[in-house]
């Protein structure tokens, strides 16, 4: 069937901010069908409320709205704009549920809208619990035993009668938001009541665990002439009981026999089929590990994690095609990219073995719980391909950056057999570790699957890797061990570690040996057809296909790795559009990366693909083959940062700004030299190793004082200390790893934080404009609100900042980027960090500037100069528009995490609001963020001594809108002294009723808590912040944060609000 | 295991034939280690040499080398009568993962003459397994080579087309003396080879429950229980089906007898006029190995059956030597479709199904007389030839895999089609 003529106008929804359980793949997704429906000569109209996302770029849409995710919104978009269709699926669960609003209340008939892809009754039988149920039943297709219920005690009487445990379910939320498995009436009541609430519908699936069995999913794809196709089927590592997003997955199935893979498959066509499903979707099965009974988990009738996975293990475009069939074209008519030959109604055949790993939060919430279970945790995955199981493992770990590189990583060697026995029992990040030392200490295969469920075959994978170890501590080092060593993907760092031999010794026996990697290509089809896309993984023991060529000059661009908290999507923005324009300039471009989820690893962005970990040893593998003319490490981030000095090494030219001068910016002695020099003032302080030294440059500069390590992202580790005991808490925390680079210890000064990111040529400098942040320092500039152009600081600080830049950015010799954080104390400037390279702020001020710096930086790498490329060095002109960038949470989803505001970043993404007045940019950019108030008018403030001044007049400000205010005792006492009408509360350990009970009543809007110093997790505050967030409640710890959406409220208006598309700014 | 007619008939047959071979033990930890295993050599006619570990039975052989691309189903592929004097290399690394099922086997051995892999798992993970890969081989007396870079052996092969070679462990071969002997191997006569020595019954199910569960009402029940079947009626029920074995793959007759036929399975060389005695309502013609125009006296019978006017489904072989019969020709592939992720058109109703394939020769459609045949079924990738209908006929043949074992069940809706065919006759 060929495209159906009457698309011409498409409505494209993305997902919106990055929160835990929907992250870049929908980028990653919902950049490809753009791209996929422009090439069909259809017009895009992009809605999304996140910058950082290469989407809302105007080269890939021809409208762009960051704009907040709402209905309102949406409907106003669609009145201005008039598409004939809405592509809904490609912008994950945020994006569903918003076309799905738009249909079911007629708006979309009304206006002339068609739906794309999937069909709302499509959707509704897919997502909603009991309609999925019916029809499963219908076709017979088993789903476990369940009962949709919209209160508790029904829930509780269901759970009698088909017995604990049971898995609780809410009906349509992202990540599992809400759920978990209950084993008795405590647990069922704690977790109904949360997920009843988190529910976009008020019900919540209770069902029979199943927990235990094998977890398989398919990725299918289906057309409107009712051709089904399987692109992919996976097998989590852990058994049902931990959220498929926070599993180890393997692709394709391991254990199955072909019995139990084509039994699943034919299900999952069946149901595809029934659905009427076009495009892609997911199908998610326990299959019992005993015998031939499954039960269909859930559908996700749309693109997603999964398939954005599917898509990159197999090299199959499962969103580009989704986009084509929505268009009208069956399957026999899409051709595969890949193979330029065959078509899309075939199978992908994996000739490789694909493992995803989970990146955990755990490390920068030290205080959450690492139990993993049906809720997602994850922030990002990185996925390895290797020909075996084994050296899958080992990649994807080294991939994580997260001080894991093999079995032995984290040590349990102390525990005895029993203690092994009870640690397997808990389900964590830990668990394959702990698997490992029980199989060292010779637990047996069948107890290690008795407790864990994990299946033999994995058991005995994670066997022949501490086999190896044993190997290489016993000796003797022989060449055939080392290929065996290499073949399991031993880094050779592990191997020195393992036989006392230095690194280089063994890379010389390497060498001497022929021991080198190769290259295979993720082609689709196992060889069968040659294939015309180069997208590479290594093995060791093989031929090369890597192909040699030389016939342009050739750029290695280093990718970001896996999205975590401080170093996000991003980052893969500058490296996609840096490639971009390194091809645009003529030359051949390399991206090395290794996160499934990122428009950086789809296999037609760059030239060259290779999937693979970010070490040193890992990338020398690839420039050895590929000799490449230079390497630009800017715009990956920290991760590519971190191989600057291993490139130059390997004899590799670091295109932009030199590696020396970016040890300057982070060499505390080398970047006071520079300061000096330049005559910038920067807060005094120190570096360190020990807390002994801390305390006494601390004790010198006088308390507070910030902590941090030095080479991190996201102010990992940083902390404001206030006193001794602090600063041997915060160093003892940075110093569970073995630091490389000192600790820094800074006065803390109080004032605005100011951030520019501008590009220098080593003579001029171009800076697209300052921005300004609403919380004062001491707060993350990623979790602060920021605002440009900066609204409230003078002319003069104007200037200053500029010339500070141009003075940096010259001493420093960048060529490329530079971002610059600025603290303004009255009219005075001083410099806090200096980053030369490119920053979290990147993408947003491109796209309100509608200046492309990473373009730009590119061309300046190239040696261009910023006069020749048509702009005027300096600041640039204020653009007539306010844009706010607000950062966004996902404290929910993590038991146990600290959620008070700090030096170190929390916030997992952002969302933009923009407009010609400041205070509707405000007010967009807190509905972006899902704050949208009030409800019930009641807000609830506790503050601590030394903010009790500043909260009086916030109490004023809530008390003029209709507000009823709680507070607790002391702030209570403050806001009645000054006259504000307050309702006084009790402390969580005083008596009932308490603040507590306040907030689990659901009559609050909004919780005001600043935290009292310290990490102290007893505290009432704490508790206060924890149940806020698990109710659902929003909770500010910022007086700055509560500040500014007063002025929001204050301003907001019924009116509609005003559009702006930043495509034509 | 709850009485399966069907199923009890045949396996009471195969025990009769399978080879009585002593099962012999090898120390899984030295599997897939260093140094310790015995090296083994892949010889391929244009003087590649790969090197690997020797597995299965230790014996040089000599064969036609082929790569089949399905990542689960290997010992449907091992036991997969079409590939009796070829040995298969499979392109998913990583075999013998849930060991051998031994009722997952498609016939009474296994025929390749060697296998070829990257690597052969020391465990075999299956609630069902009950043994290992490496057992099977050496059970059969069948030697293979791992640990070689099969990807790179599927490349030559692709860009050279099927060639032949040689498995040895001969650290000593002679290549100049070698290679003539492999350019001069043919698979030969070789359906002779694999058809049933006599005639035998499979019966048809009488009830539903015969066939095990239907697949999603499988419950556990804590016992070994029966694979589940995809039938949902027993729409042959009563019906006489003739399937000439040049090769047959189980579930073939499998198939048939679950929705109710009683199949009698005739061996390759039995004369039409026997079958048109035994006035079956249905003939089906098997898959099977080789040349078809090997098959020379079969043609000629087929021809007859072809004339009888009773309905006729053939699949692979079957399809092909229905073609030959009929006047169109056959030729060799460069590499053939082996695999179970083949894409497949139904020129009647536009759909595509995703099939499982194991052929090496092809039916010639410019050189088809669309009087006799036309072409029913074409390959979504090479436009290649996948089904025929016969004109004025009561014949339908296919050259893929409805019976699957390995790949996907997508075309199991022709056994019925047959099943129809049969009704309105």
């Amino acid at each position: 069937m060929p495209k159906n003529p009457n698309v011409k106008r498409v409505m494209v929804i993305g997902s919106g901010p990055i929160v835990i359980g929907q992250a870049a793949e929908f980028d990653y997704a919902g950049t490809q069908a753009c791209r996929s429906l422009k090439e069909e000569g259809c017009e895009v109209i992009l809605v999304n409320s996140n910058p950082a996302t290469i989407m809302t770029d105007k080269e890939i849409a021809d409208k762009v709205y960051i704009e907040p995710l709402t209905v309102d919104v949406l409907k106003q978009i669609i009145i201005k704009e008039k598409p004939d269709s809405l592509l809904p699926n490609m912008g994950g669960q945020a994006g569903l549920n918003l076309g799905m609003e738009l249909d079911e209340s007629g708006f979309l008939k009304e206006h002339g809208v068609t739906l794309l892809g999937t069909t709302a009754e499509t959707i509704r039988n897919a997502e909603g619990r009991q309609e999925f149920k019916d029809l499963m039943e219908r076709i017979g297709e088993p789903c476990a035993p369940s009962l949709l219920v919209e209160n508790i005690e029904d829930g509780v009487n269901f759970a009698k009668e088909i017995g604990y445990p049971v898995v609780l379910r809410p009906a349509y939320t992202l990540g599992g938001s809400g759920g978990g498995i209950a084993h008795n009436q405590a647990e069922i009541e704690d977790i109904l009541e949360k997920g009843l609430r988190l529910s976009r519908v008020g019900q919540v699936l209770v069902e029979r665990c199943i927990s235990g069995w094998k977890e398989i999913e398919y990725e299918v794809m289906r057309d409107s002439a009712g051709n089904c196709i399987t692109v992919c089927n996976m097998e989590n590592l852990d058994p049902v009981g931990v959220h498929t997003g926070d599993s180890i997955v393997v692709a394709p199935s391991q254990t199955l026999s072909d019995k139990e893979y084509q039994m699943l498959r034919t299900s999952a066509l069946n149901i595809i089929d029934e659905l009427g499903i076009t495009g892609g979707c997911n199908v998610q099965f326990a299959l019992h590990p005993t015998s031939f009974e499954y039960c269909v988990i859930e559908v996700n009738p749309r693109v997603s994690r999964s398939s954005a996975l599917a898509s990159k293990a197999t090299g199959y475009p499962i969103a580009k095609v989704a986009a084509k069939i929505a268009l009208g074209y069956t399957l026999d008519e899409i051709p595969n990219a890949i193979t330029g030959k065959t078509f899309a109604s075939f199978e992908p055949t994996l000739d490789y073995c694909v493992v995803k790993v989970p990146r955990l939060p755990f490390d920068k919430f030290i205080t959450a719980k690492r139990t993993l279970t049906t809720q997602m945790k994850a922030t990002g995955e990185v996925m390895s391909i290797c020909n075996s199981f084994e050296g899958g493992l080992m990649k994807a770990l080294r991939s994580l950056e997260q001080h894991v590189d093999c079995l032995r990583s984290y040590d349990f060697s102390d525990l005895t057999k029993d203690e092994l026995r009870k640690r397997l029992t808990v389900v964590d990040d830990q668990r394959i570790f702990v698997i490992a030392e029980a199989i060292r200490k010779g637990i047996s295969y069948d107890e290690i699957h008795e407790i864990t469920m994990v299946d033999h075959w994995f058991i005995d994978k994670i066997a022949i890797l501490t086999e190896m170890e044993q190997a290489l501590i016993d000796g003797p080092l022989t060449a055939e061990l080392l290929r065996e060593a290499k073949r399991l993907e031993f880094t050779d760092d592990i191997i020195s570690r393992f036989t006392g031999k230095p690194a280089s010794e063994i890379k010389a026996m390497r060498m001497e040996n022929g021991i080198t990697a190769a290259y295979k290509m993720v082609d689709t089809c196992a060889a069968e057809f040659e294939a015309a896309t180069p997208y590479y993984y290594s093995v060791y023991g093989g031929e090369n296909e890597a192909k040699e060529t030389h016939d342009r000059k050739k750029v290695l661009v280093l990718g970001s790795g896996p999205i975590r908290i401080g170093q996000g999507i991003e980052f893969d923005f500058c490296s996609v559009h840096a490639t971009w324009a390194f091809s645009k300039a003529g030359f051949e471009t390399i991206i090395v990366n290794n996160n499934p989820e990122t428009v950086s690893t789809d296999f037609d962005i760059a030239d060259k693909l290779y999937f693979e970990p970010l070490t040193p040893e890992d990338v020398e593998n690839i420039v050895n083959i590929e000799k490449p003319d230079g390497a630009v490490v800017q715009f990956g981030g920290q991760t590519a940062i971190k191989l600057t000095e291993a490139l130059m090494e390997m004899g590799v030219p670091i295109l932009g700004t030199k590696a020396e001068d970016v040890d300057a910016a982070e060499d505390r002695e080398l970047f006071d030299r520079i300061l000096q020099e330049t005559e910038i003032p920067r807060a005094a302080g120190g570096t360190v190793f020990t807390a002994e030294e801390a305390k006494e440059v601390a004790n010198r500069l006088g308390y507070p004082v910030l902590v941090r390590p030095s080479y991190v992202l996201g102010g990992q580790g940083m902390q404001i200390a206030i006193c001794d005991e602090e600063i041997e808490e915060f160093m003892a925390v940075i110093n569970r790893y073995a630091q490389d680079h000192p600790i820094l210890v800074d006065k803390y000064l109080q004032g605005k934080e100011l951030e520019v990111d501008a590009v220098c040529d080593g003579t001029d400098i171009l800076i697209p404009g300052i921005m300004e942040h609403i919380e004062r320092t001491g707060v993350h500039s990623g979790d602060s609100i920021s605002v440009y152009p900066a609204p409230t600081v003078s002319e003069h600080i104007k200037e200053t900042i500029a010339e500070y830049t141009r003075r940096l950015a010259k001493a420093l010799h960048v060529k490329g980027l530079i971002n610059i954080q600025f603290i303004a104390v009255g009219e005075e400037i001083y410099v806090i960090e200096v980053n030369p390279r490119s920053s979290r702020t990147v993408p947003y001020i491109s796209k309100v500037t509608g200046i492309p710096i990473v373009d730009l930086a590119t061309e300046v790498i190239l040696g261009k100069k910023i006069r020749d490329l048509g702009y005027e060095p300096g600041l640039q002109p204020e653009a007539g528009y306010y844009a706010i960038k607000m950062p966004v949470f996902s404290f929910e989803k993590i038991r146990g995490a600290e959620i008070s505001l700090g030096p170190e970043m929390k916030s997992t993404g952002e969302c933009l609001g923009i407009s010609k007045s400041f205070n509707e940019a405000l007010y967009k950019a807190f509905i972006g963020a899902g704050i949208d108030l009030p409800k019930h008018k009641q807000v609830i403030i506790t503050v601590k001594d030394a903010d009790k001044g500043e909260a009086i007049e916030i109490g004023r400000r809530f008390e003029k809108l209709g507000y009823t205010i709680y507070a607790t005792r002391s702030t209570a006492n403050t806001l009645k002294e000054a006259g504000v009408k307050v309702r006084k509360v009790n402390k969580i350990s005083q008596e009932s009723p308490t603040v507590m009970d306040l907030l689990l009543g659901h009559k609050i809007d909004l919780v005001i808590d600043t935290p009292t110093q310290g990490r102290d997790k007893s505290r009432d505050g704490f508790l206060i912040r924890r149940t806020a967030i698990e109710t659902g409640v929003h909770c500010l710890t910022s007086l700055d944060t509560a500040n500014a959406l007063l002025t929001s409220l204050e301003h907001a208006k019924d009116e509609a609000l005003t559009l702006v598309d930043i495509a034509s700014l | 295991m709850p009485k399966n007619t069907q199923y009890v008939d045949y396996q009471h047959f195969l025990e009769q034939h399978i080879d009585s071979e002593k099962i012999v033990c090898y120390n899984k930890s030295i599997m897939e280690r260093t140094g310790e295993n015995m090296k083994a050599f892949l010889i391929l006619e244009d003087g590649t040499v790969f090197e690997g570990i020797h597995i299965g039975a230790d014996k040089q052989v000599i064969s036609e080398i082929v790569f089949n691309t399905s990542m689960a189903g290997y010992l449907e592929v091992l036991t997969d009568p079409s590939y009796a004097g070829q040995a298969v290399c499979m392109t998913y690394p990583l075999i013998g993962n849930y060991g051998v099922c031994k009722e997952d086997m498609e016939s009474r051995r296994i025929w390749p003459d060697a296998f070829i892999v990257r690597e052969l798992s020391r465990t075999a993970s299956n609630f069902r397994s009950d043994m290992t890969i490496q057992e099977l081989l050496i059970q059969y007396d069948v030697p293979g080579i791992a640990g070689i870079d099969t990807r790179a052996l599927t490349k030559i092969l692709r860009q050279k087309g099927t060639m032949n070679g040689c498995i040895t462990t001969d650290e000593s071969y002679n290549l100049n003396e070698l290679l003539p002997k492999l350019k001069a191997y043919t698979t030969g006569k070789v359906v002779e080879k694999v058809t049933c020595r006599e005639k035998y019954i499979v019966k048809g199910s009488k009830s539903l429950s015969e066939n095990g569960p239907i697949s999603g009402s499988a419950r556990y029940t804590g016992e070994k229980e029966m694979r589940p079947s995809l039938v949902k009626q027993l729409n042959g029920l009563g019906k006489k089906v003739a399937l000439l074995d040049f090769g047959a793959k189980d579930n073939i007759a499998r198939s048939l007898a679950q929705r109710g036929c009683d199949v009698t399975v005739y061996p390759a060389i039995t004369p039409a006029s026997e079958i048109i005695a035994d006035a079956p309502d249905g003939i089906m013609l098997s898959n099977g190995p080789g040349d078809p125009k090997e098959c020379t006296s079969i043609i000629a019978e087929i021809r007859k059956l072809y004339e009888s006017d009773i309905p006729i489904f053939g699949i692979c072989l079957g399809h092909q030597l229905m073609a030959l019969a009929t006047g169109a020709d056959t030729f060799k592939m460069k590499y053939g479709h082996r695999g179970g992720n083949h894409p497949v058109k139904d020129l009647a109703t536009g759909k595509v199904y995703i099939s499982s394939q194991n052929h090496g020769y092809v039916v010639d459609m410019d050189k088809l007389d669309r009087d006799v045949a036309t072409p029913a079924f074409v390959n979504v990738n090479d436009g290649t030839c996948e089904g025929l209908a016969y004109t004025g006929k009561n014949i339908f043949t296919v050259q893929y895999h409805p019976e699957a074992c390995a790949g996907p069940q997508d075309s199991g809706y022709l056994f019925d089609r047959f099943i129809q065919m049969m009704e309105e006759k």
